[in-house]
């Protein structure tokens, strides 16, 4: 049956209790529903729902999503260690499951046992651990310790064994999460070499991680999980594309609800706010180039500051200013209309001043906007110190304080 | 899903393979080692002996070594319920994340336990052949008293490893539960001091004797004291209910867990 996918979910959903409370129900409740719906009654998880997905044999596939989307369920369904609540779970072949690596290790006993007890545990027979043993030592780089508890292995070391055992098992379906992470990095690489070799067999790769950049170099295909559905899936790329799209624009929510939270607090009085208040800031917002109040930034888009205020008697030529701070104090740019040479003259009611930025050349990071309104001898009106926040984004890993504006250039030589 | 046979080798390899972990790892980094699977009961038969003996005249003779025939397989009993129950619980890590059967684990238990007697068994014959007692050819019917046991343990060992998982409250519930068992069995005395009916009123009499031997481990302990101890044949009525007991417990066990199953990676 080579048209046989080697992975196949049909429909599947999967529900946890939630054990809130621990209301205790009978014994005869428990085996009336066959002990899958469990003792208690309690909140309900459905960690997945109606996940239909088709993985075709020599295929490796990313599987990508934030923190709680259903990604470890998924593996575990795969692996069989969990059953479906309802939907089918099809697998064609022998699975090894990488996922918390060195479970069953027995602290008291050497590496050299643990091989032997692990090995058989994820079933492969005396002989193949005989065979295979000294290339897991060599693997896992632990020649010398190899008869020492691993009570006394570092974590590190710990991973690297059970790493080792596991890819032994030769399976033809390898179900691999966050695993990468550990390790140093000649590990690492020694792993991605291990996979790839995997890759080369024609074998079946499930790999489950937040490192988009792995996913990206060594997945031929992605899904994403959100919430416990499968939001899209194909080509990597693209789908990592989607994936932090989305993760953009809840950052820009969570940003928007977050300066919300700041204007309440700015409302209310706090620490962060003073001055006599005979001229008031009454709103601060960050708006885009198409006028939307957003505060996530791309690096270099332009952005404006918008104040608007009321006095409450006329106030002879108040000074408005802004300051750039990253998150650690650092300020990144200050300036005011004194500075920049402009008077307003006498201001009374209420109005909107806005500074346009035109290029927001930050790196990437978090940033938190000082506004002020005070007198010319510096005397202050109203002053909101750190009370908003924004965000820019930014591919380029360059470092400092701003991006400055530039460009490379082969000056003179290069070779001619 | 049928067991296949092939599934079965490997599972015994495993079993095997935990059941010697288990008996390597509880004595590695004591000092006497492998001298303390003797000692444990060596030193509970002497409390028995001072107290029952000494102080409370037990009149019965070569009361030791009765003592020591009893308590051997009480021992394997109370601690592989003991240990079983607390098996899946324990090893919750590798249910979680290790696609094997979890029954493997109870069993383990069981059957380390067993290995444990089996390996006490020798200095039990020392005692009996120096107090010059002869076992006698129904000794020959020990392996089947031993499998009896085996069966009967496991059958409760595996709901009971299961239903911990769900319900903290068992180990608890079993630890008082095997207290009470052990002075319900004839281990302390002699099934003899056992009236075998009581009277509480007027004409009113419980039939004392046949409930006793409702309590399977009770027919088990006798059964071992007859071949060992007194050398004769064992109680075959009380033997054949040892049996009924064991096929149910097994049957009942295993498809006690077979419903849980599915629960257990999750509920760990």
């Amino acid at each position: 049956m080579p048209d046989r996918p080697a992975v196949s979910l049909r429909g599947v959903s999967k529900r946890f209790r939630l054990h809130r409370g621990r209301q205790i129900s009978t014994v005869k409740d428990l085996f009336l529903r066959g002990g899958r719906v469990g003792l208690f009654t309690g909140e309900e998880l459905w960690a997945l729902r109606d996940v239909t997905l088709e993985i075709p044999r020599g295929r490796m596939v990313g599987v990508i999503g934030s923190n709680g989307s259903g990604k470890s369920t998924l593996l575990k369904l795969v692996g069989g260690i969990l059953k479906p609540t309802s939907g089918a779970v099809d697998v064609a072949g022998r699975v090894s499951a990488l996922i918390e690596l060195g479970a069953g290790f027995h602290p008291e006993f050497t590496g050299r046992e643990n091989i032997h007890v692990n090995g058989i545990l994820l079933g492969l027979s005396r002989t193949e651990i005989r065979e295979r043993f000294d290339d897991i030592v060599a693997f896992a780089g632990l020649a010398e310790f190899i008869d020492n508890p691993v009570k006394t292995y570092s974590s590190g070391m710990y991973m690297r064994l059970g790493f080792a055992i596991a890819v032994t098992v030769d399976p033809d379906i390898l179900l691999i999460d966050e695993v990468l992470a550990v390790g140093d990095e000649a590990f690492q690489h020694k792993c991605v070499g291990r996979i790839q070799e995997f890759k080369a067999n024609g074998k079946t790769i499930v790999f489950v991680s937040h490192d988009l950049g792995s996913i990206e170099r060594l997945c031929d295909e992605a899904a994403w999980l959100h919430r416990g559905r499968v939001e899209a899936h194909g080509g990597a790329r693209e789908v990592i594309d989607r994936y932090l799209y989305h993760v953009a624009r809840e950052e820009a929510q969570a940003l928007g609800v977050e300066h919300r939270a700041a204007e309440a607090a700015a409302a209310a009085g706090t620490a962060r706010r003073w001055g006599s208040r005979e001229i008031e800031l009454t709103r601060v917002r960050l708006v885009d180039q198409a006028g939307e109040e957003r505060y996530l930034y791309e690096a270099g888009e332009p952005c404006a500051i918008e104040l608007a205020y009321r006095a409450h008697r006329p106030v002879e030529d108040p000074v408005f200013g802004v300051g750039v701070f990253r998150k650690d104090g650092v300020c990144c740019y200050g300036t005011n209309t004194a500075i920049d040479g402009l008077a307003f003259g006498k201001l009374e009611g209420e109005g909107r001043v806005a500074v346009h930025i035109h290029h927001l050349d930050l790196i990437d990071g978090e940033y938190l906007v000082d506004v002020a309104v005070h007198a010319r001898d510096g005397h202050p009106y109203d002053y909101h110190s750190r009370l908003y926040a924004f965000a820019v984004r930014s591919r380029a890993k360059d470092t400092g304080v701003a991006r400055l504006p530039h460009e490379w250039r082969l000056a003179d030589g290069g070779g001619r | 899903m049928g067991p296949r046979l092939a599934d079965l080798y490997r599972f015994r390899v495993l079993v095997a393979t935990l059941v010697l972990r288990e008996l390597r790892a509880r004595y590695r980094g004591s000092v006497l080692g492998f001298l303390w699977s003797f000692l444990n009961p060596l030193l509970l038969m002497l409390v028995y002996v001072l107290v029952f003996a000494v102080y409370l005249r037990m009149p019965m003779e070569n009361y030791a070594v009765f003592l020591f025939t009893g308590l051997l397989p009480w021992l394997w009993f109370t601690s592989s319920l003991g240990h079983a129950a607390g098996a899946i619980v324990g090893s919750g890590a590798l249910v979680k994340r290790v696609l094997f059967p979890a029954e493997i684990l109870p069993v383990v238990c069981v059957l380390s336990n067993l290995a444990n007697m089996l390996l006490s068994l020798p200095l039990l014959f020392l005692f009996l052949l120096a107090f010059g007692i002869r076992p006698g050819p129904w000794l020959a019917f020990l392996p089947v008293i031993i499998a009896l046991q085996l069966l009967l343990t496991v059958g409760l060992a595996l709901p009971l490893a299961a239903l911990n998982v769900h319900l903290r409250d068992v180990e608890q519930i079993l630890a008082n539960g095997l207290v009470l068992l052990f002075f319900l069995s004839p281990i302390l005395y002699p099934v003899s001091t056992v009236p075998v009916t009581l009277p509480v009123g007027e004409g009113v009499t419980i039939p004392l004797r046949p409930l006793y031997f409702l309590n399977p481990i009770a027919g088990l302990v006798q059964s071992y004291q007859n071949v060992l101890f007194f050398g004769r044949e064992p109680h075959w009525i009380h033997l054949g209910m040892v049996t009924v007991a064991a096929a149910v417990a097994l049957g009942g066990g295993y498809w006690i867990f077979d419903r849980l199953r599915d629960s257990l990676a999750e509920e760990v």
